[in-house]
C-alpha cells in the first residue's frame, strides 16, 4: 500500500534524511521518502503489517526528533 | 506615500535617499511572517545578544569583568541563549541520538567556558541560534511560496441545482453538473462553457499572461481565474481528474523524487559529522601526548572542529534549491516531475522535436493563394463554397480562410470523390475543387507545384482558376526556440512522418541542425535510442519533446520526455518527466535555463560550503583562527547558501 502522511514539526533537513534511512530499514517497507520541503512522508509498505509498520515508523521518527509526529 | 505592487503584495515606499525606511518596512513584514515560536526565539536571541555585547564592552573597560567577574554577565547570557539547546541535547542523548548538532554545540561552548573564554562560549550559542532561526524562516518562506501555488483550487464550487445555486465542495461534484463561476473566482473544475462569456486568466496554469476568451462551447480548465463575466460551466471531469488536482499532485510529488546530488549530500552528511568529531577527539589528545604540550590549547582547537561539524547548511541548501527551481518552473507553466528531472534537464545535449503539434500548430491553414484571372478573395470564396459540405480538415481550413459570409443557397449538385476532391454547382457554374488528379480526370491542365504542403486546384466551367496552398503552420515561437537552443550549444533534431521533400524547407527555416523525415512511429523509438547512444559517450542527456499523441513510447525512452500542452492527455502526463502546460515551444528553453541555473546554484553551494568548512578545519587545527570566527564563518556559509538557493527559479525571460 502506498500512502502519504503529513509530518508535524519536522524542523531539520538532516533529521529528515536520518528518519528516511531509519524508516527504510523497517521490515516490510518497500520504499519510504521523507521530504523536508513539503513535510511529507511517502511510504510504500506491506498491507498486512501496515499499521504496525506505521507505529514503528513513528518510533523511528521520535528517536531522531522527539517533537516530530507523523499525522496518521 | 506611494505604493509599489509586486506579485500582489503592496510594499509601501517612503521618500528616502538611502532606502533605509524601505528596509525597515521589509523587516517589519518579515517579522510579521514569523511564527509565534520564531518570534519568541528572536526575542530571546536579541536579549542574549544585548547582554553579550554589554559583557564584551564591560570586560574590555572594567578589569573586574575581564576575569571570573565576567561570568556574572556571560553566564546569564549563555543560559538565555543556550538553555533550550542544552535541554534538547540531554533529551536526545536519552533517545540514543548522541552526535546531534545540539550536543556538539553544547560541548563546544561549555568547553570554551572551561578554557576561560566566556565571550567565545556565548558567541558560539548566539551565532548558532541566529543561524537556526534564519534557516527556519528561509525554509518557511520558500515552502509558503509553493503552498501559494498550490492554492489554485478553490474550496467551494457553486452548483445549479433545481434552479437554485448551492455551495458545494468541488470534490463532491459529479460530471455534467452545471457550476456557476462569477468574476474574480477561480474555476473549480474542468468543463465546457454553456452560458455567458468572459476572459479567463490562465497564468497560474500556463504561465501565459494573456487572458483567454471563454464563450459557450469553449473548454475551461480548473485553476484559471474568471475575470469579467458570469459563466455557467458544464463539468467534464470529477475533481480528482481535473487539471488543478493533477498539477498539485505533480508538484507535491516532485519533491520526493530526489536528485542524485541530494542523495549524495545526505550520504556525505552521514559520514561527515562522525569523521569531524573523531578528528576533534584525536586533535585534542594526540598532539599533546606526542609533543608533550599542555592539553588546554589543543582542546580549544578541537572544540572549533565541533563547531563546524554540523552539515545542516549543506543538507538543507540542496533540496531548497531544487524546490525553488521546481516552484519557479511551475509558475511559468512548466511542471517538472521531480528534482531528478531538473538535474537531468540541466545536462541536455540534444533536443529531439516532433514536428507536427510541437513545432507546428498541428492544424492546417491556408498559407498561399495563387489565383489565375481573378482575385485571391474570389478564389478562396469559390473554394470555400464548393467545399461547404465537406468535413475534411482541408475543407475546414478553406472555410476558415474565407472572409466573406457563405450562403448555402448558392450551392447545388454537391459531390465528393474520396482522394480527389469535390465538385459542385456554385451560382449555377460547375466548380471543381481538389488535387491534380481531379483536374486530370476532367482534362484540365495544372501547373507543377513544388511548395511543401497540400495543393488544392480550382476550375470553373472547365477553366483553370489557380491553386491554394494549405499547410501546417509553424508556431510563432518555433524559430526562436530552435535558434536559442542552437546558441546554447544544444543539438536540435527534428523527427517527422512527412516526406523529406516537404520537411526539409521547414527544418531549414527553423535552423534545425539534423532532420529525420519519413519516419514511422517505431522508427522514432529506434532513432531516439541511437541518439541517446551517441550522447552517452559525452555524458550529455537527450530530451524528446512531443505533443503526447502517439509518442508515449519515445517520451518514456528519452532521458527526459517533455509533453507539450499535455494537461489534457493522461498518457503524456504518465510518460513524461516534464509537462509544458501550453503549446509554446519557447517554454523548453525556459525549462532548461531554470534547470541549469538550479543545478549551478546547487554546485556553488556544495563547493562553497565544503571549502569554507575545510578552511576552518585547517585554520583551527593550526590554531590560527579563534572559535568566534569559526562559528561566524559556519553560520555565514549556511546563510549565504540558503540565500543563494532562494535565487533558483528566478530567471530573466
Amino acid at each position: 500500500m502506498k500512502k502519504t502522511f503529513k509530518m508535524i514539526d519536522l524542523d531539520c533537513a538532516n533529521c529528515a534524511a536520518k528518519m528516511e534511512a531509519a524508516i527504510q530499514k523497517i521490515p516490510g517497507v518497500n520504499e519510504a521518502s521523507v521530504v523536508f520541503m513539503t513535510q511529507r512522508l511517502k511510504i510504500d509498505a506491506d498491507d498486512a503489517r501496515f499499521d504496525e509498520i506505521m507505529k514503528e515508523a513513528q518510533a523511528a521518527v521520535s528517536k531522531v526528533d522527539r517533537n516530530c509526529k507523523i499525522d496518521l | 506615500m506611494l505604493s509599489l505592487s509586486r506579485q500582489g503584495e503592496h510594499i509601501p515606499v517612503y521618500f528616502s535617499k538611502n532606502g533605509g525606511f524601505i528596509y525597515m518596512e521589509k523587516l517589519r513584514r518579515l517579522y510579521g511572517e514569523m511564527t509565534r515560536s520564531q518570534k519568541k526565539d528572536l526575542h530571546r536571541i536579541l536579549t542574549g545578544a544585548g547582554i553579550f555585547i554589554l559583557g564584551e564592552v564591560l570586560s574590555a573597560l572594567v578589569p573586574f569583568f575581564d576575569g571570573y567577574g565576567g561570568l556574572l554577565i556571560f553566564l546569564p547570557a549563555w543560559l538565555i541563549l543556550g538553555f533550550g539547546v542544552l535541554k534538547e541535547a540531554v533529551l536526545n542523548i536519552k533517545n540514543g541520538q548522541v552526535f546531534d548538532e545540539n550536543f556538539l554545540m553544547c560541548i563546544a561552548s561549555i568547553g570554551a567556558f572551561f578554557t576561560g573564554d566566556y565571550g567565545e562560549a556565548v558567541a558560539v550559542m548566539l551565532f548558532y541560534q541566529v543561524g537556526e532561526l534564519f534557516e527556519h524562516c528561509a525554509v518557511d518562506r520558500s515552502r509558503r511560496s509553493i503552498t501559494e501555488l498550490m492554492n489554485l483550487a478553490p474550496d467551494v464550487a457553486y452548483v445549479r441545482r433545481d434552479g437554485e445555486i448551492v455551495e458545494e465542495d468541488p470534490a463532491d461534484i459529479q460530471s455534467d453538473s452545471i457550476i456557476v463561476v462569477r468574476p474574480g473566482e477561480r474555476v473549480p473544475l474542468d468543463g465546457v462553457v454553456v452560458e455567458g462569456s468572459s476572459m479567463l486568466d490562465t497564468s497560474a496554469l500556463t504561465g501565459e499572461p494573456v487572458p483567454r476568451s471563454a464563450v459557450p462551447g469553449s473548454e475551461v480548465l480548473s485553476g484559471s481565474i474568471n475575470q469579467s463575466g458570469v459563466l455557467d460551466i458544464r463539468v467534464m471531469r470529477p475533481y480528482e481528474e481535473s487539471t488543478v488536482a493533477r498539477i498539485m499532485e505533480l508538484v507535491e510529488n516532485a519533491a520526493s523524487k530526489k536528485a542524485k546530488t541530494e542523495a549524495f549530500i545526505t550520504r556525505f552528511a552521514r559520514v561527515y559529522t562522525p569523521a569531524v568529531v573523531l578528528a576533534a577527539v584525536l586533535l585534542a589528545f594526540l598532539p599533546p601526548l606526542i609533543l608533550h604540550e599542555p592539553f588546554g590549547g589543543w582542546i580549544h582547537r578541537a572544540l572549533m572542529f565541533l563547531v563546524v561539524s554540523c552539515p545542516c547548511a549543506l543538507v538543507i541548501s540542496v533540496p531548497l534549491s531544487f524546490f525553488g527551481g521546481i516552484g519557479g518552473a511551475s509558475r511559468r507553466g512548466i511542471l517538472a516531475k521531480g528534482s531528478n528531472s531538473l538535474e537531468t534537464l540541466s545536462k541536455v545535449g540534444t533536443v529531439i522535436m516532433d514536428k507536427t503539434g510541437t513545432l507546428t500548430k498541428g492544424t492546417f491553414s491556408v498559407t498561399e493563394v495563387h489565383p489565375e484571372g481573378l482575385t485571391e478573395e474570389e478564389l478562396l470564396e469559390k473554394a470555400a463554397l464548393c467545399e461547404y459540405y465537406s468535413g475534411h480538415p482541408i475543407s475546414q481550413s478553406l472555410r476558415a480562410a474565407c472572409v466573406s459570409e457563405l450562403d448555402a443557397a448558392r450551392i447545388s449538385d454537391y459531390q465528393e470523390t474520396a482522394g480527389h476532391g469535390v465538385t459542385a454547382l456554385v451560382d449555377g457554374r460547375k466548380i471543381l475543387c481538389g488535387n491534380a488528379r481531379l483536374m486530370e480526370r476532367h482534362g484540365i491542365q495544372t501547373p507543377e507545384v513544388t511548395h511543401p504542403g497540400t495543393v488544392v486546384h480550382l476550375s470553373e466551367d472547365g477553366v483553370y482558376c489557380g491553386y491554394i496552398l494549405i499547410s501546417d503552420e509553424l508556431k510563432p515561437t518555433s524559430k526562436e526556440t530552435v535558434q536559442t537552443l542552437n546558441r546554447m550549444g544544444i543539438q536540435t533534431v527534428m523527427l517527422t512522418g512527412d516526406s523529406p521533400a516537404s520537411a526539409k524547407p521547414v527544418a531549414d527555416t527553423l535552423g534545425i541542425t539534423r532532420l529525420h523525415a519519413g519516419l514511422l512511429p517505431q522508427d522514432k523509438v529506434d532513432l531516439c535510442e541511437k541518439i541517446m547512444k551517441e550522447n552517452a559517450a559525452s555524458g550529455k542527456k537527450t530530451l524528446f519533446v512531443g505533443d503526447g499523441i502517439n509518442d508515449a513510447p519515445v517520451l518514456m525512452l528519452a532521458d527526459i520526455g517533455a509533453a507539450m500542452g499535455g494537461v489534457g492527455s493522461d498518457a503524456a502526463i504518465e510518460a513524461a518527466d516534464l509537462v509544458l502546460m501550453d503549446d509554446n515551444p519557447r517554454k523548453l528553453v525556459t525549462a532548461i535555463r531554470i534547470a541549469r541555473k538550479t543545478v549551478g546554484i546547487v554546485y556553488q553551494n556544495i563547493v562553497f560550503a565544503l571549502v569554507v568548512k575545510l578552511a576552518i578545519l585547517v585554520l583551527s587545527a593550526l590554531g590560527i583562527t579563534g572559535m568566534w570566527l569559526a562559528v561566524f564563518a559556519d553560520v555565514g556559509v549556511a546563510m549565504l547558501a540558503i540565500l543563494n538557493a532562494m535565487r533558483c527559479g528566478r530567471i530573466k525571460e
